[in-house]
């Protein structure tokens, strides 16, 4: 009896110690909620929501400072923008090759290629951009190189991954009758997966495009690397251009009182930014 | 009922038809050839980053670059190496158990359809979806100012123990369900316990799942840069103690590349880290095939 008890007892706080264990997401996202909106929300507050969101104007050294980060929010969406540019059509299509054309043997090769494409840290990336996609961008179109198309470019390489994972996943979640079917009216097998199969795996493809994006807009050590940074309106995808990211990078080392909450803000933006887009993929997904 | 080997056979069409089927269907021809630009675009670009940084770095791997201290005429990568293994300990040894005990109070626990699950659910979604720049904005105004550790190495892996909490949470979770429930049965069948079951059944037989998780979060502290410059800092040396600052082999390579004066060395550093890239994924394949045998 007394046997039992005990187990009892020690059943019970296995359970209440996975329990709490299991609590430490919540606490952490409750955390980075509190501390960035606590710290940020006062400064855009202090700035005027308007200055801050449409200012033109980021020259934090100037008497008076002006705090606007709208060159860095149309940035971060140019370059979002190119990398899906780049990005998608290709990842869609490696994607349809490796879950409907490719052969077995071919597949044990390019499967790890596409998940190694996913490991490559950032800094390596940015590296490559500074002395392989700069140069030759300085070469092909003028410039210094360090541009919109560069980083847009770039974040398309770097998006591969996160869009051929998550749209062959979508694919061959298809049922096969589909492209039987398709098969059996007499459509070739390109046909039939273009015409029957992807159509079906529309919102899933959606779904890795959304996330893409979400990646892209975070993306920081590769952009603030090849990008030039320079905190004006962006009229040519060949002129630098500073990203929300990138912003906080640059200052944060050297910033002091309300530049420097004025660059934890930029980062509430960006927290901002990111929740819509996870909302959005986490609707898109349910679809499939 | 066919069998496999018969309907393969029957379904073989040989080139030469193949390819007059296409000559009849020029919009098949096009779109095939597109299928195959797609993946040939992406592999050789992986190809092409892996080759040209190994050629252009391999020879400058001397062994100044391994010197034990760091000064700026050997820029010994040294420290920032040592500094990586250390964070990637701290992390793991914050992140793992959390993470690990999560998913098994998830699959094992929970009951089906609990609204407490569902909310986990959501914010491990949540941190896996946040930029990491916006992990070192947090761990900043956490870690090291409110809680007052300054920038160190404790404070970045506090901060990259957040960051690889989900996936973690979720590579365990999809291995404690890969699980058959006949080990479950049987052991409850033979008098055992729940924590019994899940400690000596179930979470033995996921191991090589968890540990491909565990493997892939490894990769992550390694590549993390913009989580850990205004966390771990930047000092460029083995700190005496976790609460130094200290930079791992990424933010050395990034520090490297932004001074502009040490293109070599950043190329060395660049094939180290691409190195231990291939290596922490050939590993992960490798135990997660394993589980696929299990």
């Amino acid at each position: 009896m007394k046997k039992i008890m005990t187990n009892n007892v020690k059943e019970k706080t296995v359970e209440i110690i996975f329990f709490i264990c299991a609590c430490a997401s919540i606490v952490a996202v409750c955390l980075i909620c509190l501390f960035l909106f606590a710290k940020g929300v006062p400064a855009i507050g202090k700035i005027g929501v308007f200055d801050f969101l449409l200012g033109k104007e980021w020259s934090p050294n100037d008497l008076p400072a002006s705090f606007g980060i709208f060159p860095m929010i149309v940035g971060s969406l140019y370059i979002t923008a190119g990398a899906i540019f780049f990005g998608v059509p290709i990842g869609i299509l490696a994607a349809v090759f490796l879950a409907k054309s490719c052969p077995k043997i071919i597949y044990r090769f390019l499967k790890p290629a596409v998940e190694l494409l996913a490991g490559i840290p950032s800094v390596v990336y940015g590296f490559f951009g500074i002395v392989v996609i700069v140069p030759l961008v300085r070469d092909m179109f003028g410039g210094n190189g360090n541009s919109i198309l560069t980083a847009s470019i770039l974040l398309g390489i770097m998006i591969l991954p996160t869009i051929i994972g998550i749209s062959e996943a979508a694919i061959r979640a298809v049922p096969e009758n589909y492209y039987e079917g398709a098969l059996a009216l007499g459509a070739t097998h390109e046909r039939s997966v273009f015409f029957a199969v992807l159509p079906a795996a529309k919102s899933g493809i959606l779904a890795g495009v959304v996330l893409g994006i979400g990646r892209a807009i975070g993306e920081t050590m590769a952009v603030v690397m090849v990008a030039g940074n320079q905190a004006r309106m962006p009229v040519d995808i060949l002129m630098g251009v500073r990203t929300l990211t990138a912003n906080i990078v640059m200052e944060m080392g050297y910033a002091a009182d309300l530049h420097r909450e004025a660059l934890i803000a930029t980062g509430v933006v960006l927290f901002v930014f990111i929740l819509l887009i996870n909302a959005l993929f986490s609707v898109l997904k349910r679809r499939f | 009922m066919v069998s496999e080997a018969a309907k393969n056979y029957i379904n073989k069409k040989s080139f030469s038809k193949t390819f007059r089927g296409y000559l009849k269907n020029p919009l098949s021809l096009f779109l095939a050839a597109l299928l195959i630009i797609g993946a040939l675009i992406t592999f050789f670009v992986l190809l092409y980053l892996i080759i040209y940084i190994l050629i252009k770095g391999v020879p400058y791997l001397t062994p100044e670059l391994f010197e034990l201290t760091y000064n700026t005429e050997n820029v010994s990568m040294f420290p920032a190496l040592i500094n990586t293994i250390t964070m990637t300990l701290l992390s793991l040894l914050i992140a793992a158990p959390l993470g690990i005990f999560t998913a098994a109070y998830l699959v094992e626990y929970a009951k089906r359809g609990n609204k407490f699950v569902e909310i986990i659910r959501i914010t491990a979604e949540t941190l896996s979806g946040i930029p990491s720049i916006v992990y070192g904005l947090f761990g900043m105004l956490f870690f090291v100012t409110a809680l007052g550790w300054g920038y160190s190495i404790l404070a970045g892996a506090f901060t990259l123990g957040i960051m690889i909490l989900p996936l973690i949470i979720r590579s365990t979770e999809e291995a404690l369900k890969a699980v058959p429930d006949l080990y479950r049965e049987a052991s409850f069948g033979l008098g055992a316990g729940r924590m019994r079951t899940v400690f000596r059944i179930v979470i033995p037989a996921a191991i090589p799942g968890i540990l491909a998780g565990i493997i892939l979060s490894i990769g992550r502290v390694v590549g993390e840069t913009a989580a850990l410059i205004y966390t771990a800092g930047t000092a460029a040396v083995v700190p005496e103690g976790v609460m130094n600052s200290g930079r791992t082999l990424s933010v050395h390579m990034y520090a490297l590349s932004s001074e502009g004066l040490y293109t070599n060395q950043a190329y060395a550093t660049a094939v180290v880290l691409l190195i231990i890239v291939l290596v922490i994924n050939w590993v992960s394949a490798f135990v997660a095939k394993k589980l696929a045998k299990v």
